[in-house]
């Protein structure tokens, strides 16, 4: 047996060395002139460790902009918007269109009422004969292959969610010269897409939720800073953010924990702060997902709960209302998971879209959040998500 | 130091008789045959639904796929020959990936190479004297180095770092016909390890130790260093795919590894291959097969839009029935002891 | 085996097994008591053993497996999808009351084992594959089931054995986790005890001495099924509604087990010390936490601790163990 594989392995190389030699080819895009310049700006934006000046001063100048377009939709709306051309895109010939879209994954409620948001308004839109969804589950590599599967299937226009903002780039660049392409929530560092839609940004969210506490909390006040998990960008800037207004408000931040998400150890860490501090003055949250704990950790321990902060999902609404809580809820909102479609069919059309399409940002505040808190909706639900004139509402959100 | 000998003992000395008989018992064989069969059931099925499993863009991302998680358990199996596990894969390889972008973004890719490689050796080394020195389960031993691991990434990183040059890029996007380069450097890895473990006296070592840690050390087999050996080689291949990620992400990303669960996933593809969880049995060529099997699957959901969720179903009963079924002639054998 | 050998190893199993996962969970309480002066306060104290509740229960249910010379790694998915199913429950159902819903899903528990345990000693699968499937199963089916999340919220009633205290004053958690310690205590002095560890130690000899080892092995299965359903019961209470409510459970309550000496593979290790360990977890969880290590640096603490421990037990007991394995293997 091993004879005859030392007589195959020769041959086997002859072979491989002549495929090698006849059919090499790269599904890498083309390093064009434009390599250069790119590469020199991704290093700058780099430097500072997820802090960067300008980005910040822009967020909080356009949380107060106003936004142009229809005030009772905000997915279509955007802020300070520099609109481009897009004739060049403009689908040839009839037929309906076939839409495709690369999403990082449903692996957080956040997403899935995102996805439930984008596949009720395609539905809106009977050009769209196709809607092709390819899930990475959270995984860069296997986005990189859905993308590259995707760019080779005939959609008309791509959506990319990325899972992450630098590991994509090289396959979203590979993407843009094959087929419109839209990215949404995270970017990528590329300015290749036709457009670039997102909200105002983690530093804007971060300082809506910081100066509430520093107008409710007085000086000197202890604040207990609760993240989800480090390394997580769009994280880092809302922290990044607070810490400036704390900082310049002189409050104590007594502690920052990371709570991974889990509302157990989120109710531990809280009960912890407040035995061993006595009183907390005030709770900052990096996001949502486990404000209520936070809240029954001081019911449990028998206090008052302080000014806190939290976000849109349903559960922290509720509790809120029955609670007569001190609170605040800045989002993330879901309602941009719409504007993609509404983005790539003005593309197909020609119409004119803005190279970065900012939607608007809104904060729920005691003064609004009736109008946000609908009851019997489930606690894990976003209420940001701009979906109760979409087909299937609310059922196919979860309402029983 | 065994790590997880829990199920009934193998017998080395079956062992040789085993493998020269009826080749289509064998694992190896089996899983092969396995990934043959669900190809072609998964191209029938998407052909139905109007699909091409085998387009060339889906060969290329069936072979792309296999890359990273095939570099990963090629590795793994090595340990799980040898009777040992390791969990600190997932996080040793989003620390490769780190690694490499920021070297490859001062230095050279040839420093990168060798500090991805040197990094990865040192904590195959550091696992293998745990589990043999201190004598802790290989379980405990490389979970912990795992949290180990996962606070110095978080410590140190806030999310994507370094950059890859394009030149070393091309390792994750050139292809050869449908074929990625990348899946030669699985080929060559995997020649490797089935030479080590095949073909020298490591490698003999290793499945003596698996198969019975105690009779190997008594016919002068040094167990120890054969662990230590073999951990330092799954790290090596963990380093390996680690450069890959790089090169396909094109940055080091502190998640690229975890996110992936290549630490599960790894040894589930493994057990899909027909290596024995317990040691001794099994080998390089079947893991390949339970790389691909696990490929094909994903492909073939991904080209019907499976539910994300269901997938993990039909990922778990398959992985659970393979094993069953690999159980199952074994059963006549009247000596064996039920597990 | 010669008589010496048989005293010295029965001396080395009822010290040895648990005497270091004591001492850690001396050392980590003293080092509590000084970082926070409050922490022998009754009410802190209590909510302590509380919050430990659920890893202790599952430590007790796992150690059962671990001990017959299995790997249970479902538990984590079983709590999870413990949660989510009661969430989805009651959003269907509302005023479904709470005894009926426990009761329920302490079943289901029973069922998840059960199927374990019979795969795992009808098919021949080694647990940790079985387990691993499950795992991949459960997460998978219940979050298909939901949606990805539940859509139900948890009444009050339901989440009070969790949340809530009976008179006032002691956690209904407390109690559970006592009445799963006298209970697991009971069961390993029992016969049905001794033929597990028995399974464990040695398989065959246990079925030569008639043990019928697949229903006992089945049997401890099942027990892991419904202490990771009590788990859930008492976590859904304690923190409510999350879809990632037993993440990275399996690899804590297995964890704990270790640390209270007992041997993976089986054969060895006392109930009592492996719930010791699961506290000795949490202590040390609580004691990172207070101690303000550097939020991300807390896993390297903690991983440099587990080794840390599992290996300064393992190596005052080595040499008893390689003085075994000849006899045995003879």
């Amino acid at each position: 047996m091993s004879r005859t594989r030392r007589r195959v392995l020769p041959l086997a190389a002859a072979v491989l060395a002549g495929v090698l030699v006849a059919s090499c080819s790269s599904d890498k895009p083309a390093d064009s002139a434009d390599g250069g310049p790119s590469a020199a700006k991704e290093s700058d934006s780099k430097q500072s460790k997820f802090f960067d000046q300008g980005d910040y001063e822009r967020q909080l100048a356009l949380a107060k902009a106003t936004p142009e377009g229809p005030q009772d939709k905000p997915w279509e709306q955007m802020l300070e918007p520099e609109m481009q051309d897009t004739a060049k895109y403009k689908k040839k010939g009839s037929g309906g269109i076939n839409l495709c879209f690369s999403n990082a994954g449903v692996f957080n409620p956040w997403r899935q009422v995102g996805l439930k948001n984008m596949k009720a308004e395609v539905k809106l839109h009977k050009e769209i004969a196709d809607f092709t969804v390819l899930d990475a589950q959270g995984k860069d590599d296997k986005q990189i292959s859905d993308i590259q599967e995707l760019s080779g299937k005939n959609c008309d226009a791509l959506i990319v969610s990325p899972n992450t903002t630098a590991t994509l780039t090289p396959a979203v660049k590979q993407a843009c010269g094959k087929v419109p392409v839209i990215v949404f929530d995270r970017g990528v560092q590329t300015d290749c897409a036709v457009t670039f839609i997102s909200p105002v940004g983690g530093y804007a969210y971060g300082a809506a939720a910081a100066d509430f506490l520093t107008e409710k909390v007085k000086k000197k006040g202890k604040i207990v800073a609760l993240r989800i998990s480090p390394g997580v960008d769009v994280l880092e800037t809302r922290w990044s953010a607070a810490k400036i207004a704390f900082d310049k408000a002189g409050l104590d931040v007594a502690e920052v924990k990371f709570t991974d998400g889990d509302p157990s150890k989120t109710k531990s860490i809280v009960s912890d702060a407040i035995s061993r501090h006595g009183d907390i003055d005030g709770v900052w949250m990096d996001s949502g997902a486990t404000s209520v704990a936070a809240v029954e950790a001081f019911e449990d321990a028998g206090k008052d709960v302080p000014p806190i902060t939290g976000e849109d999902q349903q559960d922290f609404l509720q509790a809120w209302k029955d609670k007569k809580l001190t609170a605040i809820a800045p989002t993330y909102p879901t309602f941009q998971w719409r504007t993609p479609v509404i983005a790539a069919l003005q593309i197909l059309e020609g119409k004119q879209v803005p190279k970065t399409w900012t939607l608007p940002q809104p904060t729920v505040t005691q003064q609004n959040l009736d109008e946000y808190l609908q009851d019997g909706m489930p606690p894990l639900h976003y209420a940001m998500c701009g979906c109760a004139d979409l087909p299937g509402y609310p059922g196919a959100w979860g309402k029983k | 130091m065994t790590a997880i000998r829990t199920e009934a003992a193998p017998k080395p000395a079956r062992r040789f008789t085993r493998r020269r008989r009826l080749r289509f018992n064998d694992p190896v064989v089996g899983v092969w045959l396995a990934a043959a069969a669900v190809t072609l059931l998964g191209w029938i099925v998407v052909a139905i639904d109007g699909g091409n499993l085998l387009s060339r863009t889906g060969v290329t991302g069936i072979l792309q796929n296999s890359v990273a998680l095939g570099l990963v358990a090629v590795g793994q199996s090595a340990v799980i020959l040898t009777g040992s596990l390791d969990l600190s894969v997932a996080y040793l390889i989003s620390i490769g990936t780190l690694v490499a972008a920021e070297t490859m973004q001062d230095g050279s890719v040839f420093t990168a190479v060798l500090a991805v490689l040197g990094l990865s050796a040192a904590v195959g080394l550091a696992n293998g004297l745990i589990v043999t020195g201190l004598k802790v389960n290989a379980f405990i031993a490389t979970l912990g180095m795992a949290f180990i691991l996962r606070g110095w990434i978080e410590d140190n990183y806030t999310g994507p770092a370094g950059k890859v040059p394009d030149s070393f890029q091309r390792l994750g996007y050139d292809r050869i016909g449908p074929v990625p380069v990348s899946v030669f450097l699985l080929a060559g890895v995997a020649v490797a390890l089935w030479l080590i473990t095949k073909r020298t006296r490591l490698g003999h070592h290793m499945y003596a130790t698996g198969g019975d840690e105690h009779a190997a050390r008594l016919s002068g087999v040094r167990t120890k260093r054969t662990v230590v050996a073999a951990h330092v080689l799954c790290s090596l291949c963990v380093g390996a795919a680690a450069l890959f990620l790089a090169a396909r992400l094109g940055a080091g990303a502190p998640w690229a590894g975890t996110e992936a669960r290549y630490d599960l996933e790894s040894i589930a593809a493994v057990v899909l291959g027909g290596t024995a969880l317990a040691g001794g049995r099994g080998g390089v060529a079947g893991t390949l097969g339970g790389v691909l099997v696990l490929s094909v699957l994903d492909s073939v959901f991904n080209q019907l839009s499976v539910d994300p969720f269901f997938k993990n179903v039909v990922r778990g009963v398959v992985i659970i029935a393979a094993v069953a079924i690999y159980a199952r002639p074994r059963r006549t054998t009247p000596r064996r002891q039920p597990a | 085996m010669s008589t010496a050998t048989a005293v010295l190893t029965g001396a080395g199993r009822r010290l040895g097994t648990g005497a270091p996962v004591y001492a850690l969970l001396v050392v980590l309480l003293a080092a509590l008591a000084i970082t926070e002066p409050g922490f022998y306060e009754p009410d802190s104290f209590l909510a302590f053993i509380k919050r430990a509740a659920p890893l202790v229960i599952l430590a007790a249910g796992q150690y059962l497996v671990i001990v017959s010379g299995g790997f249970d790694l479902s538990v984590g998915a079983v709590v999870t999808a413990g949660v989510v199913a009661a969430a989805e429950f009651y959003g269907s159902f509302p005023d479904a009351p709470w005894v009926l819903v426990t009761a329920g899903l302490l079943a289901a528990g029973a069922v998840v084992g059960l199927v374990n345990g019979l795969i795992t000693t009808r098919l021949r699968v080694p647990s940790f594959i079985t387990t691993l499937g499950m795992m991949l199963i459960l997460e998978g089916a219940v979050f298909y089931w939901t949606g990805g999340s539940p859509q139900g919220t948890l009444p009050e009633a339901f989440r009070a054995f969790g949340r809530g205290t009976a008179g006032g004053w002691l956690p209904w958690a407390v109690l559970a986790c006592l009445a799963v310690g006298a209970a697991a205590w009971w069961l390993m002095r029992s016969d049905f005890g001794r033929t597990l560890i028995a399974t464990g130690d040695s398989e065959r000899a246990a079925a030569l001495a008639g043990v019928r080892v697949p229903r006992v092995r089945t049997l401890a299965f099942l027990g892991s099924g419904v202490a990771a359903a009590l788990a859930a019961v008492l976590v859904a209470g304690f923190s409510g509604v999350s879809a990632q409510a037993g993440r990275g459970l399996e690899f804590e309550a297995i964890t704990a087990v270790v640390l209270g000496g007992v041997i993976l593979g089986g054969g060895r290790g006392s109930v009592v010390a492996a719930m010791a360990g699961a506290f000795s977890l949490q202590a040390l969880f609580t004691l990172l936490n207070l101690q303000g290590v550097s939020g991300a640096l807390e896993s390297t603490v903690q991983g440099f601790i587990v080794i840390a421990a599992v290996g300064l037990g393992a190596a005052d007991y080595g040499r008893l163990r390689r003085r075994r394995t000849p006899e045995e293997s003879a």
